[in-house]
């Protein structure tokens, strides 16, 4: 069973574009993508631990900023080396403007 | 398919194959004896230890070799190829036959001419043995020299500065990584390094190392060939114009007194040489590295070469060829080469791309600095400042940033797909940070 966490505004993202949050000491990645649907994952990549959201919002796909590595965000499939490991996502709901994270 | 050369290169090659879908065996072989591992932490983490890991990446998860039917034989030297029998040789007179051939050597760090017992007091750096011994040797106020000032020999004396060294660079052009980056971002970076009171010293060329009381006693002198091609070649001779042609901040320190320096360890990061000497047994041409053609297929059709050890012609650069000692190559070579061995035959055209980490900056290059015919920049709010080189014709070349973090990374991402479509951007909006880069991307057609 999720616990919903409002995690920001719709406007706080660009289209096409990502942010970080945190919540309880973990940090998430939250997107918003070209469609303006909504979308979350762990925060840093599974390759060196980087924050995905210094990275370049492409479509569905995130780019590691440090070596690359591409995850597709809707689904945390990660798109080969470097990045080995999938990223663990998370749904997503907007409400009245808020999007909220479902965690737990 | 027989892969010779464990590296970032060979192995991502190796997996690739099957990824492709080829159902035979798969021998990749690997001179060293540990796990095939990411090379770029050895000059960078495992050398601080700062981040709790001082292990490499290995280059792929538990298991991932047995799933994928690939055997790897470490420990092991490919001496020869029989090229009419189909049989790579081993040194042990193993003989493993192949349909197609991988050459994937890479490069080794070239060695300084020091000859007697002083040369076994020169480290390098190449791989995880090389950076075990040398972290052991980084211990708070030992006296460190480096020579050279490019990318692993800095990023040695960021490493060794952090850990409390002190530390000197002899470098012998008149800048740091005069090779591969542009002058104002090394100024930025050999900032960075005073600051950490690291003492750079450019000019200046190592004249004798011997050793007393301990010690390795280092001479210096003027360098040989003052300057060298590569820095001739920067920037006023190319007719650069703007910001990159302003006159240097670089100062040349002379010695300020005669003796040598002093130091407790002496690390050379003076370049690479790619091994080419399998390639040179078996015939095969060389120039520059093992040379491939577009497809990354050498003067035997059978064999192809990819990674440090191979030169090759680069499609948007004019044909050039080019050889480039870069992680981001390695594996962009590696998976295209998979494919091109199983018959895909598209020729190799991917960006070149190289970072490197130096204290807090991260500095980030997309295509080939010494290619452009002048410079345009977009100064950021941030304060960062993203330097872009245009040829003759417009297009856009390369993109070079540094900056604290992963504060350039979208930038360059951005530039790099600019790049990789022969973009011909207007400078206008190129250097004006209100628009952001992405728009940049409907007007050029991929």
């Amino acid at each position: 069973m999720s616990t919903w966490i409002a995690a920001c505004q719709t406007d706080d993202i660009d289209p096409e574009d990502v942010i970080p949050f945190q919540h309880e000491g973990v940090g998430y990645a939250i997107y918003r993508s070209p469609e303006d649907d909504f979308y979350a994952t762990a925060g840093h990549c599974t390759h060196e631990r980087m924050l995905l959201c210094d990275g370049l919002v492409m479509d569905n796909t995130i780019e590691c900023p440090k070596h690359n590595g591409r995850f597709d965000y809707t689904t945390g499939r990660a798109d080969g080396a470097p990045v080995l490991v999938d990223l663990p996502t998370y749904p997503v709901r907007v409400e009245d403007g808020t999007v909220f994270i479902g965690i737990g | 398919m027989v892969v010779v050369g464990a590296g970032e290169c060979g192995t991502r090659a190796a997996f690739e194959l099957r990824e492709a879908g080829w159902n035979g065996p798969i021998t990749l072989v690997g001179a060293e004896h540990s796990r095939p591992y990411e090379r770029p932490p050895l000059s960078k983490y495992v050398l601080t230890g700062s981040e709790g890991n001082v292990e490499p990446p290995a280059l792929y998860e538990d298991g991932a070799l047995r799933d994928a039917g690939i055997e790897y034989v470490a420990a092991a030297t490919v001496t020869g190829v029989d090229r009419e029998g189909h049989e790579a040789v081993l040194a042990d007179g193993r003989r493993i036959p192949y349909e197609r051939l991988l050459l994937a050597t890479g490069a080794s760090a070239r060695r300084l001419p020091v000859a007697g017992i002083e040369a076994g007091g020169v480290h390098y750096l190449r791989s995880r043995a090389d950076a075990i011994v040398l972290r052991d040797r980084l211990r708070p106020g030992a006296r460190i020299g480096v020579i050279g000032a490019g990318f692993i020999g800095l990023e040695v004396a960021a490493a060794a500065a952090a850990r409390g060294c002190a530390v000197t660079v002899i470098e012998a052009a008149p800048r740091p990584m005069s090779r591969a980056v542009p002058a104002a971002i090394a100024t930025a970076v050999a900032d960075r390094h005073r600051q950490a009171g690291v003492d750079l010293r450019c000019g200046l060329a190592m004249e004798r190392l011997t050793r007393q009381d301990g010690a390795l006693l280092l001479e210096l002198g003027a360098p040989r060939e003052a300057p060298g091609p590569a820095v001739q070649r920067l920037p006023h001779r190319r007719g650069w114009s703007g910001p990159a042609a302003e006159p240097h901040t670089y100062t040349v320190p002379r010695p300020s007194e005669a003796l040598p320096l002093a130091f407790d360890t002496v690390v050379a990061g003076v370049g690479a040489v790619p091994e080419t000497a399998l390639a040179e047994k078996a015939g095969l041409a060389i120039d520059n590295g093992v040379r491939v053609d577009d497809r990354l297929i050498t003067s035997d059709p059978d064999i192809f070469a990819a990674g440090d050890c191979c030169s090759f012609p680069h499609p948007l650069y004019g044909g050039r060829r080019i050889r480039l000692e870069a992680w981001r190559n390695a594996q962009d070579q590696g998976r295209a080469v998979a494919r091109n061995m199983l018959g895909d035959g598209r020729p190799f055209a991917a960006v070149p791309w190289f970072w490197s980490d130096q204290f807090d900056l991260t500095l980030q290059i997309a295509g080939l600095p010494d290619a452009a015919a002048r410079e345009v920049v977009r100064d950021r709010p941030d304060g960062v400042t993203i330097r872009f080189g245009l040829g003759d014709d417009g297009r856009l070349l390369y993109a070079a940033a540094v900056g604290t973090g992963n504060a350039v990374a979208k930038d360059i991402s951005l530039a790099e797909i600019l790049i990789a479509r022969r973009a011909v951007p207007d400078p206008a909006p190129l250097t004006d940070p209100a628009v952001p880069l992405k728009t940049l991307l409907r007007q050029a057609p991929s």
